[in-house]
């Protein structure tokens, strides 16, 4: 889009807004734009998201690089990797790092689907 | 190692070992402890913090008693030659002259890295960023602040399809401070725009849980755009979204900080633009910290030219306010910054800053007149730029319809955004709704969470996550047997081992070397020539890095950098023997027992009396202060003059200053002083020496005297050699 500075008319309706009105205003605008996408978070993850908590369960990059790939393949990711390697780990009496080459066997892969999908991928 | 000695070098091969057990010893970021009015050799400092316990003055400290005032601010320079083991050694000199902040800027094509890298592989352009890097460069920086006795800050970039990762790393590193701002990577990473924010409203929620501060981006909109200042209102608005989102997930607002940069440099009439517009953004964001960045997009090979422009933006600092002050290497407009522009920069900072201290209980900006006119613009404008987002749909739309980077001045319009859509870019459609049972069973985790009822908090069904149990981080050490520091380091261990020196700029043993030049020639001319000198230097792959015309016909100044293919091997080196200077009380003493008197002048056709007093007056240190009778016969004064003087008065040595030394003729008056000694028949009884500021001792005694004095010499040395001298000699 091309468009002439139409500042002196754009402004109008500022003119007679005092400093603290428009410092106001200013945060306020910036809140209201930026609300909608701290909501789009908070009900998002990601695969990096979700390597992010894998690390923090003791995975190292590697490993939870591949077990995410693997969770968000069989379209698990939703209910979070951690969990679904945390599920794994009880229905196996197992440690979590047992549970995530488990996760990773075609055997396991198919066995998180049926707890999480009732076999729906 | 335990600490580092001041004339030792930094082990890096030992920092190297034992990495799989260390652990950060603070997380989060350090400001200094500010101390007001400060006393320092009789003057009094406003805005300054504690001192160092070791450090590098400013050259010009010597005359203040060696002070090194360190400013109220954090000072940053950015380090990463691709190799972190040898950045090592440039953060120690940086620390030393003042850098507490370390900003390891990331290798090309991390941000589209799709996870994290592990190992030391080389980079390019920056430094890969890994555990391994991380810790190395954390433990080198313990035994360094330590050295220095002040907290270093390290910090580098969350961002990239990886930044939740990157955060958690950082976290569990000990990393102090990092660029995270989702813009950055819808703008110029071309990272899909949701996958960006989802990311950051996680990474943004870890950073702020270990107290890090956080740098924004919005300074590149000014080094984008075609006339940087025109992207005022933009960049008002970039920090707004940021710090809202930072805050909104979580962030607490004193440890955001903008990266503001002055956006003009002359023949603009800069402070016109970057005055109103640091004043705006300093009202708007109260409560927020500034991180000052200089300006980078006005920088080309001139180091000078790039020097002014960065001391004007201290300028701005000083005048406004600053929290961080960033420092850009003068030589950042032509190669990868090298060792000693680290300095340089830092030395910028600090020698400006001091100088510029306490200027607000001076100067006031007048905020009314013209300069409140154009405050008042910059915020409408951005405002203006906000209602209109919200118009076409919010941030998404904008970002579509190409609102950012456009070369108009907000409302004015060219079309020349930058254009992403909201289903393209790297890692597009990639983000993931969370199911009503989503659980992530850590803590510090932003957003959703349904942590089920049987645990009384996340991380419970793992016995602890890594926020809460250092030992559940896992550490891998290297992926690759070749692309590894280890291996990078076997090439240059002769040279660590055996103690050679060759030159460097970068990396150990890069061997390249700075060649300044005058040629009579016009420009291209010269560069051939300039070229063809240096091979004849024996310099290997020559390049004209800088090149300035002084006049089409008369002449061109260039800089030719080149690679030097030798080492000095220390032990095959002959130094000449080291001058051991008399305590003073030895040399009282002596002089007591044996009294001395001198005959100085400054001699030739010379005005220059300023040096020359020093070393005489009792005031100054001089040599009168141990006693020495002196006869001090002003400038200008014949070399005739000066033995006669010195018969007369039977003295038992004369000093000269010489200073002028055009057509050598510092040398010719030294010669003549000892011929005509010889043929007086008194250079025997007489000690002769000269002094001067492009005199040394070689020199000197080359032209017949006994000893000469250049740049910084005291009283003591010359009265302690005159009295080792008569002993040695048995003169009186």
């Amino acid at each position: 889009m091309q468009r002439a500075d139409d500042f002196a008319t754009r402004r109008k309706h500022l003119a007679e807004l005092s400093e603290a009105e428009l410092e106001k205003r200013f945060w306020e605008l910036s809140d209201k734009i930026m609300q909608p996408l701290v909501d789009l978070a908070a009900k998002h993850t990601s695969p990096s998201i979700e390597r992010s908590v894998l690390l923090r369960m003791g995975f190292a990059s590697v490993e939870a690089g591949a077990i995410v790939k693997r969770i968000h393949e069989l379209g698990l990711l939703g209910k979070g990797a951690g969990q679904v390697v945390v599920t794994m780990a009880k229905l196996h009496q197992c440690s979590v790092n047992e549970a995530g080459e488990k996760i990773l066997t075609a055997a396991g892969g198919e066995q998180m689907v049926e707890h999480f999908r009732g076999g729906v991928c | 190692m335990d600490r580092l000695e001041k004339n030792s070098k930094i082990n890096v091969p030992a920092i190297l070992e034992n990495l799989e057990n260390y652990r950060p010893r603070r997380k989060g970021w350090t400001w200094r402890k500010l101390v007001p009015d400060q006393q320092m050799h009789s003057l009094t400092y406003k805005q300054t913090s504690e001192n160092l316990t070791q450090s590098i003055p400013l050259p010009a400290a010597k005359h203040f008693g060696g002070i090194d005032p360190q400013p109220d601010c954090v000072i940053t320079t950015e380090i990463a030659s691709g190799r972190f083991e040898d950045d090592i050694r440039r953060m120690r000199m940086a620390a030393w002259h003042g850098a507490d902040h370390i900003m390891v800027i990331r290798t090309a094509g991390q941000s589209h890295y799709d996870g994290l890298i592990e190992g030391t592989p080389e980079g390019v352009g920056g430094v890969p960023i890994t555990r391994k890097q991380i810790r190395a460069t954390r433990k080198a920086l313990d035994l360094i602040e330590d050295e220095v006795g002040r907290p270093i800050n390290l910090h580098s970039y969350v961002s990239g399809v990886a930044g939740p990762e990157i955060a958690v790393l950082f976290v569990e590193e000990g990393v102090n401070g990092a660029h995270q701002d989702p813009q950055y990577n819808v703008l110029y990473r071309n990272v899909n725009m949701y996958r960006s924010f989802v990311d950051a409203a996680v990474a943004k929620k870890l950073m702020a849980s270990a107290g890090m501060a956080q740098i924004d981006g919005a300074h590149n909109a000014n080094a984008t755009a075609r006339e940087g200042w025109k992207v005022m209102p933009e960049l008002l608005v970039q920090h707004a979204l940021n710090s809202s989102y930072s805050r909104l997930v979580g962030m607490d607002p004193s440890n955001i900080c903008l990266s503001t940069v002055p956006p003009c440099a002359a023949p603009v009439p800069s402070f016109q633009f970057d005055l109103p517009y640091a004043v705006a953004l300093r009202e708007l964001f109260k409560g927020y910290r500034m991180r000052a960045q200089m300006n980078t997009k006005y920088i080309e090979s001139d180091t000078r030219e790039a020097t002014v422009t960065h001391t004007l933006n201290l300028l701005i600092s000083r005048l406004t306010s600053v929290d961080i002050q960033s420092t850009i290497t003068p030589d950042e407009g032509r190669n990868v910054p090298w060792h000693y522009n680290n300095i340089s920069a830092v030395n910028t900072a600090k020698q400006a800053l001091l100088a510029l201290d306490g200027l607000q209980d001076m100067v006031e900006i007048k905020r009314d007149g013209v300069l409140g006119t154009r405050v008042r613009e910059l915020k409408e404008r951005a405002i203006l730029f906000m209602e209109e987002m919200l118009a076409v749909g919010g941030y998404f739309k904008a970002v579509e319809a190409g609102f950012f980077v456009d070369s108009g001045y907000y409302p004015e319009r060219n079309g020349d955004g930058i254009v992403r859509k909201s289903d393209r870019g790297i890692a597009a459609d990639s983000i993931v709704a969370r199911d009503a049972d989503y659980f992530a069973p850590v803590c510090v985790h932003f957003g959703y969470n349904n942590v089920p009822a049987e645990y009384s908090h996340a991380c419970e069904p793992t016995a602890g996550c890594s926020m809460c149990v250092s030992e559940k981080v896992a550490y891998i050490d290297e992926l690759d047997d070749w692309d590894n520091a280890n291996r990078r380091l076997t090439e240059t261990a002769t040279l660590r081992e055996q103690g050679l020196i060759k030159p460097e700029v970068e990396w150990a043993g890069d061997g390249v070397v700075n060649v300044q030049m005058f040629l009579p020639a016009e420009p291209r001319l010269a560069h051939y020539s300039a070229l063809e000198l240096a091979k004849q230097m024996n310099l290997e792959d020559p390049q004209v890095i800088h090149k300035q015309v002084m006049q089409q016909a008369e002449g061109t100044y260039l800089e030719v950098k080149g690679r030097l293919p030798r080492a000095i091997n220390p032990r095959e080196l002959s130094l000449p023997e080291e001058e051991v200077v008399l305590s003073a009380d030895e040399v009282r003493a002596d002089i007591h027992d044996r009294p001395l008197k001198v005959v100085a002048a400054t001699v030739g056709h010379d005005e220059h009396s300023v040096g020359l007093r020093e070393i005489i007056d009792i005031k100054h240190g001089g040599i009168e202060g141990y006693g020495v009778e002196c006869h001090y016969l002003g400038t200008s004064v014949s070399i005739d003059k000066v033995v006669d003087a010195a018969i007369e008065l039977d003295a038992g040595a004369i000093l000269v200053s010489t200073i002028i030394t055009h057509a050598d003729i510092h040398r010719i008056n030294m010669r003549r002083l000892h011929d005509l000694a010889v043929e007086k028949g008194v250079r025997n009884k007489l000690m002769l020496l000269g002094g001067g500021t492009q005199v040394n001792h070689e020199m000197a005694v080359e032209c017949g005297l006994d000893a000469g004095f250049g740049r910084g010499t005291k009283g003591l040395h010359v009265v302690s050699f005159i009295v080792k001298k008569r002993r040695e000699r048995g003169l009186k």
